[in-house]
């Protein structure tokens, strides 16, 4: 308590030094928990983007499929699968089944090289990103659309064509023969990104099994988990039942660039934090400093009236917690105001789209903190800052009291 | 058996190149209840003989001895301790801390001694009440006058019953008649408590009041009445 009243008292004798200290401390926690909710967001909507175009946060493949993707490599009886995902899988997580092949779209002017993505579409909406919601003209594919296709509106741009329109899809069957077929166009979609728009065509699960005579063969699963469900246990759940003919992978491994660049991004934050915090520190040090040499008589005092050194020390680290703690409070609540407010209506970058889009980047940035990187900001300043208070307070407490009473 | 023993004790400072003898095997011994001044003009070695009686500064040599306790043995840690409990203090200037009021100034050595609130705030008030600073308790030093301010100073530094208390030139940067009021107080509360008073003066006046008065030259007692 002694200490506490010292400390307040004495960080408030000089209001000006400890309000530019003070603002320097809220400023930099919050461009710290700011800047890294950004990048948090960044890298969370660079997460959701590929998980919802077309990856999920589980596939299970046939095995070899992901090395080589052609319809050999094709799950040929999915109806094994579903019993084991029935059981194994919590409530309100979603799964989909699809087929998958390299095709080219083709009309009368353009031809292009496309993924033919054969859907359920009501279980695949739930899945992922194209769905009713995707849909900007025409309409969702429904189970009637034997010839229905659902194109991107930039691949719709590309070919000159509209909403009625027919498109040829070109591709290789089961027996490796040309398989081709037109589609009438049903439904053109929006995606985040231009390239999805131009990539990926959308036929029914049924349609495609015919033309790639799959009977009821299938590319893939996909599922999503219910928010909080570990991802990983749960692969290796499903891979446990399954036999060795099938490979289970998580969004983790089958997105090897974006997993690498997630890890990576862990650690650039905490140089983040060290390079804004080195700027900070030097700002406390300094005020500390200032704060201890004005006051060397009174440290004499103190001593004299017989404090001991360690004592001093802990009144001189008082003092910088006392600040510390102030700025961290303002700094946090500041923080959290700014990243809850953005947050709510998101950060669009559209001026930024196509750069973005390069990156993976969606186009409009949620910024995001969790209570980790709250708590490693905090302790890193806290942590840090005190560490640094020794200096002035060590200097504080090894003054010697006839030298420092005679101080002038 | 002396309050204060000290023998032979030497003390060089250097500055630069320059050794400056300020004691020069000075033996004094002061027994318990006196009102005692070092007296002497300036750099005769009076406050550092206070400063070594009160474990503020070490000696090249010789012996010291106060209240039982030899300081040639002691940590600086153990110094610390024996003047929170035994020695108070009143200097020249810059006596109180600035950031406490009177009351608290006075609370602030019981507090590191570890008096409960309760205690320490029925002892402060009695002691300000007993220097003529009742009313006076909340204010904070620079709303203090120099006097009232070394009136504070005497009540912290009696306010712990110690043994002794040492006063650097207290009334230095008073004017004569609050210097003479600030020495009353102090004889007044030597006589009442029975605490010992070493002060360092250069002024006849002050020494009128001392019981004996040691009179130093050049680091070297020169005379003991």
């Amino acid at each position: 308590m002694m200490y506490f009243q010292l400390a307040w008292r004495n960080i408030w004798r000089n209001p000006r030094r400890t309000t530019v200290i003070f603002i320097a401390i809220v400023m930099g926690i919050w461009i710290m928990i700011s800047m890294a909710a950004l990048m948090r967001g960044v890298a969370d909507g660079m997460v959701r983007q590929a998980i919802k175009t077309l990856t999920g946060e589980i596939q299970i493949h046939h095995q070899g499929y992901r090395n080589d993707p052609v319809v050999e490599n094709s799950i040929t009886d999915p109806s094994e699968l579903k019993p084991i995902l029935d059981q194994l899988l919590p409530q309100n997580a979603k799964w989909t089944a699809r087929v998958r092949v390299n095709a080219i779209a083709s009309n009368a002017r353009h031809s292009s090289g496309v993924t033919l993505v054969g859907i359920d579409p009501l279980s695949e909406e739930q899945v992922s990103f194209i769905g009713k919601k995707a849909i900007i003209e025409g309409k969702f594919l429904d189970s009637q659309d034997t010839h229905g296709i659902i194109l991107g509106k930039a691949l719709v741009e590309k070919f000159e064509t509209r909403l009625g329109n027919k498109i040829v899809m070109m591709t290789q069957n089961t027996q490796k023969e040309i398989a081709s077929r037109a589609f009438r166009i049903v439904g053109i979609f929006k995606a985040d990104m231009a390239d999805t728009e131009k990539n990926f065509v959308f036929i029914n699960l049924p349609e495609a099994q015919k033309m790639l005579q799959l009977d009821r063969g299938i590319s893939e699963i996909a599922l999503i988990l219910p928010k909080g469900h570990a991802i990983a246990d749960m692969a290796a759940q499903i891979k446990s039942r399954l036999s060795s003919s099938y490979e289970v992978h998580t969004w983790r491994e089958l997105l090897h660039a974006l997993s690498a660049y997630l890890k990576m991004f862990d650690k650039s934050m905490q140089l983040w934090y060290m390079a804004v915090f080195i700027a900070m520190g030097f700002g406390i040090v300094n005020t500390m400093l200032m704060a201890v040499f004005e006051r060397i008589r009174e440290f004499g005092l103190l001593k004299a009236l017989g404090m001991k050194s360690v004592s001093i020390l802990w009144q001189v680290l008082c003092e910088s917690c006392l600040i510390l703690v102030m700025g961290m409070g303002l700094g946090n609540f500041l923080s959290v105001l700014t990243v809850y407010v953005f947050n709510q209506k998101g950060i669009d970058l559209a001026f930024l789209a196509k750069g973005a889009e390069f990156v993976g980047m969606s186009r409009i940035i949620y910024p995001n903190i969790g209570w980790d990187d709250l708590l490693i900001v905090n302790l890193t300043v806290w942590g840090l800052g005190m560490v640094i208070s020794l200096y002035p307070a060590l200097k504080a407490a090894r003054f010697s009291p006839v030298k420092a009473m005679s101080y002038y | 058996m002396a309050l204060i023993q000290i023998t032979d004790i030497n003390k060089t400072y250097t500055q630069g190149k320059i050794q400056i003898h300020a004691l020069k095997g000075v033996t004094i011994s002061i027994h318990s209840g006196g009102f005692v001044a070092l007296a002497g003009p300036s750099g005769s070695g009076k406050t550092t003989l206070l400063n070594i009686i009160g474990g503020l500064d070490t000696v090249d040599s010789g012996t010291i001895i106060v209240d039982g306790h030899e300081y040639q043995n002691m940590r600086s840690s153990q110094l610390a301790n024996l003047r929170l409990y035994k020695i108070g203090f009143v200097f020249q200037a810059y006596n109180l801390i600035p950031v406490l009021s009177a009351l608290e100034n006075v609370e602030f050595v019981m507090q590191l001694q570890g008096v409960s609130s309760k205690e320490r705030r029925s002892r402060a008030m009695k002691i300000l009440d007993e220097v003529g600073l009742a009313e006076m308790y909340h204010r904070r030093p620079h709303e203090l006058s120099g006097g009232q301010q070394q009136r504070v100073a005497v009540a912290r530094a009696i306010v712990s019953n110690p043994s002794l208390v040492l006063a650097d030139e207290p009334t230095a940067n008073l004017d004569s008649e609050t210097g003479k009021g600030l020495l009353m107080l102090m004889k007044e509360m030597n006589e009442k408590k029975n605490v010992t008073f070493v002060f360092s003066t250069h002024d006849p006046m002050v020494m009128n009041y001392a019981s004996r008065k040691i009179l130093l030259r050049d680091g070297v007692v020169v005379d003991d009445v």
